[in-house]
């Protein structure tokens, strides 16, 4: 092999290897922090694992949140009209969180099937539903007709 | 009043501009006809004078509350104030199509009109893309998403509002920027389209893009800092980056851009990398378009997601495949062309810039499949899902470590061959000070040794002390050392300011993400709480009405260590339009740190959710974001590209 050959080979090993360890991270990190997203129903029916972390969506079910009086501690029930899920947050629920809307809850299952989240999302818009409520919904076949209807489409 | 139909009109009239641009000038090119290329300079004006009084004809509608037309009715109302009436042009979907339209078109007129120093046929086919990434945006906003649509007979008599995370200084300036960033790499990709096309790949198409490349960058840098500020104060409780989706588009263009900056330095200067800078310049363009996209389609979710519809998607996806697919199969078929002017060592400044670009694109690989991961996994129907920051802050922190060590290497290195001995000898001794300062201003600062805090410290020291090495360098043989300083060239500056902006928002990353203290806390009047020298002191709330909003504003007095120190009114506002919630943080801003106050929720008897933050050195982050646009715009206005620019006048000064 000619010098410029030899030193092309080792600048090509050296790019392999750096995209080679890169893939390796960045699967391995990727695996580590997928959340996967259930609805009330595949909850009920013991299909997500304990102690894993998930995303979990559904409606607000009114009347059912329930406030600790000293603390930020927060209980409620979210549902896709088949099944119903309590989750339980301890700090500042988002702007948009209200009783018959849509909001997503980050957290674990515990042994008694409550959702322990640490983080609880709600969309900017007042029509809007986060996707994957939506979509879960409207397979349980209990998609709400939109609230407002926007002037265009 | 027909001004919405004229503007619709006007859009119409600037895509048939665009047609005969990405056209007539192309053939001309091709078969040498001078008549033909000289189309291009007056038609990019056309299209450019079009395009304004289009997106003039949709700013009239909104100051005039038109709410016939339908656009104006989603985000616009009588109660809003003028300025946010303007800025709503481009609140949504249409308006900001619009906007980019006419950012293209500002670019292709400001590249026709700075080009005298070009060859004709360059410049005829570098106007000749332009005009057809254009086109393909006027058929998307004509086609599907026209913001003149009318909404007759039937209009409502008041408009939705904008929405109110929007009525906001940060978004008037935070769109623009960005799309002048995203917008401006167009430039460079159509040099490098000419490039392929015209199949004269000499060094001399890096040097005309280089300057292009540099501002559109600067700007992208100064929009992306922009949005991680408002969404710092505006959005995020006091978090400054989510790994959003949509901020992911926007860094994925940015990372691969200054891939794109550095390894159009090493084409100029040496002829070497040119079949990977053309691959780089294409791969930004079509980040950013990616970018625009997915913003703006609401396929993601994400915090940013509007409304979507189908048939935009459908479109998008042809026009993102004719872009990418297109400009990947010239590349393929005309790489091949390209040689090598020169060869380099294993070790020198060229194979180091190459570390850099293989660092930064590996980092954009990683980024693109966290954000596409979810949808490609919807799309095959395999589940919903979300990837989570720890991914993206696992793999990000280690690969930029790197790249700022890489960096300092760099910064001294020299071209072609650099002796391992040399780099050895220069670097000892700002590699110690590094360590030495790196970890004694973390125990200054804390009284502990942070893993992470000690590493951001180090690196940025680092990246400083091997720059003033390099400065070093360049003077030391002088005698006059303050003539030299004047010697330098205005890119060399550049440089140096883009380079500290780096360290700058290093420390900044690393104090603010370890020594954050945050406390959300159920609060009564007459509640307190103290940390970190600081005492929160909420005194109730009180209700005020704003022009388009009523709002409870909480009375929070802070004392510093027991001393009154200031008076922080956070505010809880509710827009009556959309019958929105917003929360509006209070902010003491600081050099080193920020207190960051927000109410959170109503509770009953007058107990309010307050959140209190202590935000170490966070102005830093934006501080190095404006010290690298700075750095950017800089290095455009180096003497030898206005040189080039107008060849006449530079002999004249010699």
């Amino acid at each position: 092999m000619t010098p410029k050959r030899k030193q092309r080979l080792m600048m090509v090993l050296f790019i392999l290897a750096g995209v080679g360890v890169a893939v390796g991270l960045t699967l391995f990190a990727l695996n580590q922090n997928l959340n996967l997203f259930y609805s009330p129903t595949q909850i009920a029916t013991g299909e997500v694992p304990q102690d894993t972390r998930i995303r979990a969506g559904g409606m607000v079910v009114e009347g059912s949140v329930k406030r600790d009086p000293d603390s930020l501690f927060v209980q409620f029930d979210i549902t896709d009209y088949d099944n119903t899920v309590t989750v339980e947050y301890a700090g500042i629920l988002p702007d948009l969180f209200r009783e018959g809307q849509g909001i997503v809850a980050q957290g674990t299952l515990n042994e008694r099937g409550v959702l322990k989240a640490s983080e609880v999302l709600a969309k900017h818009d007042e029509n809007y539903m986060p996707p994957e409520v939506a979509d879960a919904l409207a397979k349980a076949g209990k998609l709400p007709a939109p609230k407002g209807q926007e002037f265009n489409k | 009043m027909i001004v919405p139909e004229l503007g619709e009109y006007a859009l119409i009239l600037a895509l048939c501009l665009s047609l005969l641009l990405a056209t007539v000038p192309q053939v001309g090119a091709m078969r040498g006809n001078t008549l033909w290329m000289g189309f291009a300079r007056p038609l990019s004006k056309g299209m450019l004078l079009f395009t304004l009084i289009s997106f003039l004809c949709l700013g009239w509608a909104f100051l005039n509350n038109d709410f016939s037309v339908a656009y104006v009715a989603n985000n616009s109302n009588t109660a809003l104030p003028w300025y946010f009436r303007l800025s709503a042009i481009w609140g949504g979907h249409e308006g900001s199509l619009l906007l980019w339209v006419l950012i293209l078109s500002g670019w292709t007129v400001a590249v026709a009109s700075r080009s005298r120093g070009l060859p004709a046929d360059i410049v005829a086919r570098v106007l000749a893309v332009m005009g057809l990434v254009a086109a393909g945006f006027y058929l998307f906003i004509l086609f599907t998403s026209s913001p003149f649509e009318r909404n007759l007979p039937a209009f409502p008599p008041q408009g939705a509002d904008l929405n109110p995370l929007l009525q906001d200084i940060g978004l008037i300036v935070h769109p623009p920027m960005l799309y002048m960033g995203y917008v401006g790499f167009a430039v460079v990709f159509a040099f490098a389209i000419a490039a392929l096309l015209s199949g004269r790949l000499d060094a001399a198409w890096a040097r005309w893009s280089r300057p292009w490349t540099a501002v559109a960058w600067a700007f992208l840098t100064l929009g992306i800092t922009l949005g991680s500020w408002w969404a710092y104060y505006e959005l995020g409780w006091g978090g400054w980056w989510f790994w959003d989706p949509v901020e992911n588009a926007s860094l994925m263009p940015w990372l691969v851009g200054t891939a794109l900056i550095h390894s159009l330095a090493v084409t100029e200067k040496r002829g070497v990398f040119k079949s990977w800078t053309v691959l780089l310049a294409i791969f930004t363009f079509s980040l950013s378009l990616l970018g625009t996209f997915l913003v703006r389609s609401g396929v993601l979710t994400s915090v940013h997601a509007f409304a979507s519809d189908p048939d935009r998607g459908i479109f998008i996806l042809i026009m993102l495949a004719t872009v990418i697919g297109g400009s990947l199969l010239l590349y393929a078929l005309r790489a091949g062309q390209m040689k090598s002017e020169s060869s380099f060592g294993l070790l020198s400044r060229e194979s180091l810039l190459l570390v850099n670009n293989v660092l930064l694109v590996v980092v954009c690989a990683t980024v693109l499949l966290g954000t596409l991961y979810p949808l490609i996994v919807d799309a095959l129907g395999l589940g919903k899902l979300s990837v989570g920051p720890p991914y993206f802050n696992a793999l990000f922190t280690p690969l930029m470590a790197l790249l700022l060590l890489t960096m300092g290497v760099g910064a001294v290195s020299r071209w072609k061959q650099t002796p391992l001995s040399l780099l050895a000898r220069q670097l000892w001794p700002p590699g110690l000070l590094a360590l030495g300062l790196g970890a004694g201003c973390a125990w200054l600062y804390a009284g502990e040794l942070k893993p992470w805090v000690v590493l951001g410290l180090v690196l940025s020291w680092w990246v400083v002390l091997a720059g003033l090495r390099d400065l070093y360098n360049r003077l030391h043989h002088r005698r006059e050392k303050l003539q030299g300083l004047r010697r330098q060239p205005r890119s060399y500056y550049g440089m140096v300011l883009a380079h500290l902006g780096v360290a700058v928002t290093v420390v900044g990353v690393a104090l603010v993400s370890v020594y954050t203290e945050q406390r959300d806390l159920r609060m009564q009047p007459g509640d307190s709480l103290s940390f970190r020298d600081y005492t929160f002191e909420f005194q109730g709330s009180t209700p005020v009405q704003g022009p388009n909003y009523s709002a409870d504003q909480g009375q929070i007095r802070v004392l510093y260590k027991g001393e009154p120190y200031a008076l922080l009114q956070p505010e809880k506002r509710h827009y009556a339009a959309r019958g929105n919630m917003m929360t509006e943080a209070a902010i003491d801003p600081g050099f080193t740190r920020d207190l960051y106050v927000a109410l959170g929720e109503p509770l009953e008897d007058g107990a309010w959710a307050v959140r209190m933050q202590y935000k170490p050195f966070v102005r830093w982050l934006w501080l190095g974001g404006l010290l690298m646009a700075i750095g950017g715009l800089l290095t455009a206005t180096d003497r030898r590209y206005r040189k080039q620019l107008r060849p006449a006048l530079a002999q004249a000064e010699a």
